[in-house]
């Protein structure tokens, strides 16, 4: 019965190749927008997460906090009370913490020769490398040595080469910061911009110690860069680092904190939610195309039987029950609805590898998605050819005979 | 002993299956008293005031009146296409009158054959696929349907054009598509309304002799609704329908035949 159906609707809809088409355009177009929607939402979602990988893995920020001072509260990194030594204490003495570095940033000029470019100077040590995956490209990392002997030595990210020394190798270039000049080490290895737009790459990198001591003056450091032993124990981490920094500074119980412990797990977090939530925005666009695809199948589906009442009185006549009409035009409509969404699944597959080629952008096709656009359509196909079917099944033979 | 008993058993056996002995004493249709009443908004129509008739297997039977008469209203019930308001319907011993939808679809699928005025064919679909569509309705094999569909079709004479869409086909030969489908699922009983109302003359004549000869040969009980003195007179018998009623039943005794 189901085969009979089947064939009856598919020579019905081969009856009417251009009417069928161009009802099926609107589920093609509803399931292919999905298809490639979600692609590119899915995307942005993985490009997204790797940058935040980029960032470090596991990565803790330890921040100075506010103090009170006579009544007046200083802003946030106000204090002076974190200092190099309170990264080597963290890395040391807490087990779940596997790296530890201080960290100093400052925009300076930066000359080389006839050249001279801005950049974020950034005071770290040698652990700060693994912290945030840092490659070198040439020449070494910081080392222990040039952090005990404030080593007037840097490293260069790949922006800063090109424009100080265009293709000219700068290992052991002299740059002056300052005016203290600082022999050139090793060039960093390319990371790209961030998520905000930063590049990465526009940064020197000196020993924390010789940013604290020639460079600022200070004693202090502006944060420490923590990175915890796996991505489920940074909260573990994050509990212990505040435990040890209150004994450290001697924080009284019931006194606030010197300091803010910040878990960049948290920000890749909201960050990959809110590539979600376009995904689930452009996802839900693209199903309203395929809800109006639905209503050009009823009404289509509408005429059909309004056409076809003749058919439909021979057909019951000569024996069909009312479920076999239904049958039929369901069938039809569900024929119609899936196989508009198999070309719909196969132009949104398109669209993305094509979109994928021509600008660039992360495509990721879900298998669950298409399965789910291909089910939707089939139920698309149900739900709107089931009022047509209803009114065809109902019609009486009688009238139906008689209908001119 | 035991060997005659056996013989007297095959013997009636014999005498239950032997279709002229059956044919001619059995009523395919028996209806007592029938009445059907319209509901027109406030108003109700009487369409059928009592009828009460007889049809006999393999009969010829010209249902004939005005319009307004009755006659289709008759013509429905009989088809199974619609429901008496009250009386009684059997078709070959079965009470068919309180049926609901899908059994009265059933029946008009095994059991009655229909050939309209306007021949009521799928436009678009060959002869042969014409023909087949009551069997699709019955689960027959497509082997089968393909079978039967031949051979009804070369019975009305047409198994070379089988393959021809209505719009090539004249309008007796698409009247003959409409009978071999009318044939196809071996019904007790054809019903034609109006055979050969869209049909010249000369065509009209050859259809009635179809009509005749499967009356004839193949012993089938055909009603057939016309207003046609000259087509009637086909018929063996003939029913004359006025206002709701029956007004005359006549047996016609030098029916026109070729033969």
């Amino acid at each position: 019965m189901w085969l009979m159906a089947l064939r009856i609707a598919l020579r019905a809809l081969r009856r009417n190749k251009l009417r069928s088409f161009l009802t099926m355009l609107g589920i093609i177009i509803g399931v292919g927008a999905v298809i490639a929607m979600v692609a590119i939402g899915e995307g942005a979602k993985k490009r997204v997460q790797e940058q935040i990988a980029g960032l470090g893995t596991n990565l803790l920020v330890v921040l100075p906090g506010t103090m009170t001072l006579g009544g007046a509260r200083t802003g946030s990194g106000g204090v002076q009370t974190l200092v190099g030594t309170d990264a080597r204490a963290i890395m040391q003495e807490i087990p779940v913490v596997s790296q530890a570095s201080p960290s100093l940033r400052q925009v300076l000029q930066v000359i080389a020769a006839d050249q001279n470019w801005s950049t974020v100077v950034q005071g770290v040590a040698p652990e700060f490398q693994q912290i945030r995956n840092w490659q070198v490209e040439q020449g070494r990392f910081l080392s222990e040595a040039d952090v005990d002997s404030t080593a007037k030595v840097a490293l260069i990210g790949r922006t800063v080469a090109y424009n100080l020394f265009g293709s000219e190798s700068p290992i052991d270039a002299i740059i002056r910061v300052k005016k203290i000049p600082f022999r050139i080490i090793g060039v960093l290895g390319p990371k790209g911009q961030t998520g905000m737009g930063t590049d990465q790459d526009d940064v020197v990198m000196i020993p924390y110690s010789t940013m604290q001591k020639r460079i600022m003056g200070i004693t202090h450091v502006q944060q420490i860069v923590v990175s915890a032993v796996s991505a489920d124990k940074t909260q573990e981490a994050t509990e212990q680092i505040s435990a040890l920094l209150r004994q450290r500074h001697r924080i009284q119980p019931g006194r606030d904190d010197d300091f803010n412990v910040r878990n960049l797990s948290d920000i890749a977090e909201a960050a990959s939610n809110s590539a979600t939530v376009m995904a689930i925005l452009l996802g839900s666009i693209a199903s309203v195309s395929l809800l109006v695809g639905g209503i050009g199948i009823m009404n289509i589906m509408l005429v059909s039987v309004t056409e076809r009442t003749r058919e439909i009185g021979i057909r019951m006549a000569v024996g069909a029950r009312s479920r076999d009409i239904m049958l039929q035009f369901l069938v039809e409509a569900v024929v119609m609805a899936a196989s508009g969404g198999i070309i719909g699944i196969l132009l949104g597959i398109g669209s993305s590898l094509l979109l994928k080629r021509l600008v660039q952008l992360p495509m990721l096709i879900r298998p669950d998605i298409v399965a789910v656009a291909f089910l939707f359509s089939g139920a698309v196909g149900i739900f709107f050819g089931f009022y047509p079917a209803k009114k065809a099944a109902n019609l009486d033979p009688i009238d139906a005979l008689r209908y001119e | 002993m035991a060997s005659d008993g056996a013989t007297a058993l095959s013997d009636s056996l014999v005498r239950e299956r032997d279709p002229l002995d059956r044919g001619r004493d059995r009523e395919v249709i028996r209806i007592g008293d029938l009445h059907k009443v319209y509901q027109m908004g406030d108003i109700e129509v009487a369409a059928l005031r009592g009828i009460n008739l007889d049809i006999y297997h393999g009969e010829f039977v010209a249902v004939m009146g005005a319009s307004g008469s009755g006659k289709s209203t008759f013509m429905n019930i009989v088809g199974c296409l619609d429901r008496p308001t009250s009386g009684t319907y059997f078709l070959e011993g079965e009470d068919v009158a309180s049926l609901s939808p899908d059994q009265r679809a059933y029946i008009r699928n095994r059991k009655i054959g229909f050939v309209f005025q306007g021949f009521n064919l799928l436009s678009r679909t060959s002869a042969l696929e014409n023909v087949e569509i009551p069997m699709m309705y019955n689960g027959l094999p497509g082997g089968e349907r393909r079978r039967r569909a031949l051979e009804v079709l070369s019975l009305v004479g047409l198994e070379e054009r089988m393959h021809h869409m209505p719009n090539q086909l004249s309008g007796g030969q698409q009247q003959r598509v409409a009978i071999a489908r009318a044939l196809v699922n071996r019904p007790s009983l054809i019903l034609a309304d109006e055979p050969t109302g869209n049909l010249d003359s000369k065509t009209s004549a050859e259809i009635m002799e179809l009509f005749q000869d499967l009356n004839r040969r193949e012993g089938l009980t055909v009603i057939m609704v016309t207003h046609e003195p000259d087509i009637a007179a086909y018929a063996g018998r003939q029913v004359q329908f006025k206002d709701g009623r029956i007004m005359s039943d006549s047996l016609v005794k030098n029916e026109k035949c070729k033969f």
